[in-house]
């Protein structure tokens, strides 16, 4: 295997890892905040219970989350070493501020917060939680607004044969970037939500802390559907993106290939992308994807057959990466809105057939998170920087044997650290928040110790 | 010029505060063995560290990132030549961090015992290898027009040692000075006598390294060239004779300071040696990447100083207020309460 393989593999391996544990600890940084807030407010001791047991589990994913991002930052030079250099004055600034703008204060103040507990009043521990969730957010604004440059980028100018900055505004007002934001972080959320519902839902089959997780779930359930169907919304806007700036992309999402007006979307759909055409196209929908894509049945909708093969991504896995994660979205609005109306009416505790299913839907937010940046990122290619860089021109001049041992390394190190962190993360969410107390190190109060008032 | 001169030094100033501030994490991480006679023990000096060491890592990411941001050829050149030591050190630190995080999650000796094991690896690797690393730099690296043609075995020369070696006893002083300040009793005095043997040997080695970049590398010449730069030199001597003297007059926190102090200014003896060059090439001059050469445009230089303007001070007061809020001495039993990660 040649450098360029192994870069890439040793890229995607890093990120699919680092993105397992992020969207957990962006959309908790914030449900934590929002406890202790309540906590504060309200003074009852159950918000307090509930933030320190969701922040055990933000911690497992916070530790693995921040020392695997940071190999990513440095892969860009070791790696990527062409890339860096042609873009660098344009993508590297955005590198620069997430870790000056936003992970100093997400790494600062979870200190402040793990190690803070007695140290601070409850209104600076709030405080400091809350400054944990803007900082996690913050910095993968940056992050992603540094990927939506790569998607479609903007605001520079071709100088001293390299990417140079023209204009830093159009660069942080990006559109794809903004979309891009909007949808990860609503990824996020509902992977969030769902931990938060399916842990809930496993104490609650077994009746205990009912009224923890009671709350818990129900504020999930309302994060899971708000940013489930936001993600409906959101990411038709993001195709309509899409297509006007990443036409290979947009035809290889509906393996679309010849290029027309009211261009259908078929149900079932399979690539021969060595033929240049589908091999089986059943049950069009006409005119629906110049419809999607534009807002009109007579837009034409570039196919692939109209790019040389050398400038097609990968049609397979851009295709059913997309319906799969699609299909997914769909299925997160169904299930959370069910659930709604049965917290609403009342009937949950009759169907713990319902408990059961959202526990079991935890890994599907995961899953169709990581579809996402399959799209995103298979999708884009053969660029690194769509239109700009090819991805086969960004790799480092280095031997492939480095690269390949360190492959291994990643592949070993990660799957030992992942199966570490997802054992220590069941074994925190199965054993449930401490039991109550009154005061610090104070007896238990009989309040919530096993059950409690649901 | 003086855009990129500017950004040359915020350049050294970032690695330096990270060596400065993660330093003594790495320290305690080192001496865990020697001084973590008991799990009391070990639990009270990884307590030492435990809020702070993630803010300090930052410094790292920072660094790296201004690296990419200001001098994007240099990041590129730097870090695809340096591969192997880099990823080493980006493994240790993962598993540094992860040992932290991890070792009070399960209540159990032989897990501790691991992750305590895993500590002692992820601290000494990485400021052994940046010491390497950075010493290679200031002796220039197997550079040409073509790219670069060392490997890690070419980086393990004597200069190169000598700098890993140095870097290791800078981080266990640091990090001795900071247990001592941050603990109390046998503990205290024990981390106060390590640090006493660590800076003999430390004054040894500084010695041995300033007397070998003399003859190895091309450093001097700054200074020769204006003699009033010496004075960084010397405040690195002064401060590592003053580390002593607090250190013997039992005023730990100052101990402490002086020893951050010593470690700024060996950062910028480098660094101000190095100047203008950034990535000096020890065959051909002329592939040497310069702050002027491999900056990246005015435009980005001066929005990434603007930024750094507003967003570092910032960072200083709030890692200041942190470093306040957590001076005070570790005691045991706070250690044993179960606070932290």
């Amino acid at each position: 295997m040649d450098v360029l393989l192994l870069s890439r593999l040793q890229f995607a391996a890093a990120t699919y890892f680092h993105f397992l544990f992020v969207p957990v600890t962006l959309g908790l940084s914030i449900f934590i905040a929002v406890m202790e807030t309540l906590y504060v407010r309200r003074g009852d001791e159950v918000y307090r219970r509930a933030a320190r047991f969701w922040g055990k589990l933000f911690l497992i994913n916070f530790a693995v989350g921040v020392v695997t991002g940071i190999t990513l930052e440095f892969q860009f030079g070791t790696n990527w070493a062409r890339y860096s250099a042609y873009v660098g004055d344009v993508f590297g600034s955005l590198l620069a501020i997430e870790a000056t703008a936003a992970f100093f204060l997400e790494s600062t103040f979870i200190g402040v917060w793990a190690f803070g507990w007695r140290k601070l009043s409850p209104k600076a521990h709030a405080f400091a939680a809350w400054m944990v969730a803007l900082g996690t957010n913050l910095s993968a604004l940056w992050i992603l607004t540094a990927n939506g440059w790569m998607q479609h980028p903007v605001g520079y100018v071709i100088r001293n044969g390299r990417a140079e900055l023209a204009d830093f505004l159009p660069v942080i007002t990006n559109p794809t970037a903004l979309l891009k934001i909007a949808h990860t972080l609503s990824g996020a959320y509902v992977q969030m939500a769902f931990l938060v519902a399916g842990i809930s839902a496993y104490h609650l089959l077994r009746k205990q802390h009912e009224d923890l997780f009671g709350k818990s779930f129900r504020a999930a359930l309302a994060i899971g559907l708000i940013f489930a169907f936001v993600q409906l919304g959101e990411g038709h806007m993001h195709a309509m993106e899409v297509a006007r700036t990443q036409p290979t992309k947009l035809a290889a999402l509906e393996s679309h290939w010849r290029t027309g007006t009211h261009a259908p979307i078929f149900v079932f759909a399979w690539p021969d992308e060595a033929a240049g055409r589908n091999a089986v196209e059943l049950l069009p929908l006409p005119s629906l994807l110049s419809i999607l894509s534009f807002g009109r049945p007579d837009a034409e909708v570039r196919g692939l057959g109209d790019f040389p093969a050398t400038d097609r991504p990968p049609v397979l896995i851009t295709f059913g990466a997309f319906r799969l994660m699609v299909g997914l979205g769909m299925y997160f609005i169904a299930i959370t809105a069910l659930g709604n109306l049965l917290v609403w009416r009342g009937w949950l505790a009759r169907y713990p057939l319902f408990l059961k299913v959202m526990l079991w839907s935890i890994p599907l937010p995961y899953l169709a998170n990581a579809l996402g940046w399959t799209v995103a990122e298979v999708g884009r290619q053969p660029w690194i920087v769509y239109g700009l860089m090819r991805t086969s021109d960004a790799v480092s001049a280095i031997d492939a044997t480095q690269v390949a041992m360190t492959l291994v390394g990643f592949v070993i190190l990660y799957s030992l650290l992942g199966l570490t962190g997802f054992w220590l993360g069941i074994r925190a969410a199965v054993a449930g928040p401490e039991p109550a107390v009154s005061g610090d190190g104070a007896a238990p109060s009989s309040a919530d110790a096993k059950g409690g008032p649901a | 010029m003086t855009l990129q001169t500017v950004w040359c030094f915020l350049w050294g100033l970032l690695w330096a505060v990270y060596l400065m501030t993660d330093g003594f994490d790495l320290g305690i991480g080192m001496l865990l063995p020697f001084l973590g006679r008991d799990e009391t023990r070990r639990r009270t000096m990884v307590h030492a560290m435990g809020p702070l060491w993630n803010g300090n890592e930052v410094w790292l990411l920072t660094a790296g990132g201004v690296t990419f941001a200001a001098f994007p050829a240099v990041y590129a050149a730097m870090f695809s030549a340096l591969y192997a030591p880099l990823m080493l050190i980006l493994f240790a630190l993962i598993v540094r961090g992860i040992a932290v995080e991890f070792r009070d999650k399960v209540d159990s000796p032989g897990w501790r015992a691991l992750w305590d094991r895993v500590l002692l690896v992820g601290s000494l690797l990485p400021i052994l290898l940046l010491g390497v690393a950075f010493a290679n730099l200031f002796r220039g690296l197997l550079l040409d027009q073509s790219g670069y043609h060392g490997t890690l075995i070419s980086l393990l020369n004597p200069y190169g040692l000598a700098g890993g070696v140095l870097f290791v006893l800078m981080a266990t002083l640091h990090g001795a000075l900071w247990l001592a300040a941050k603990t109390s009793g046998d503990l205290q005095r024990e981390a106060a006598a390590c640090a006493g043997k660590t800076w003999v040997a430390l004054l040894i080695v500084a010695v041995i390294f300033l007397a070998a970049t003399w003859f190895d590398t091309p450093l001097y010449r700054n200074y020769l060239a204006q003699p009033v730069l010496f004075l960084v030199p010397l405040l690195a001597v002064a401060a590592l004779l003053a580390t002593r003297v607090f250190l013997a007059q039992g005023k730990l926190w100052p101990a402490w300071g002086a020893s951050a102090v010593t470690i700024v200014a060996v950062t910028f003896f480098g660094v101000i040696g190095l100047f203008p060059n950034m990535l000096m090439s020890r065959t051909d001059p002329s592939a040497s990447l310069t702050a002027l050469n491999a900056s990246s445009s005015p435009l980005t230089l001066t929005i990434m100083l603007t930024v750094v303007a507003i967003f570092v001070p910032l960072v200083l007061i709030y890692q200041g207020w942190a470093y306040r809020l957590f001076a005070g001495q570790v005691t045991e039993e706070e250690a044993a309460a179960g606070e932290g990660y």
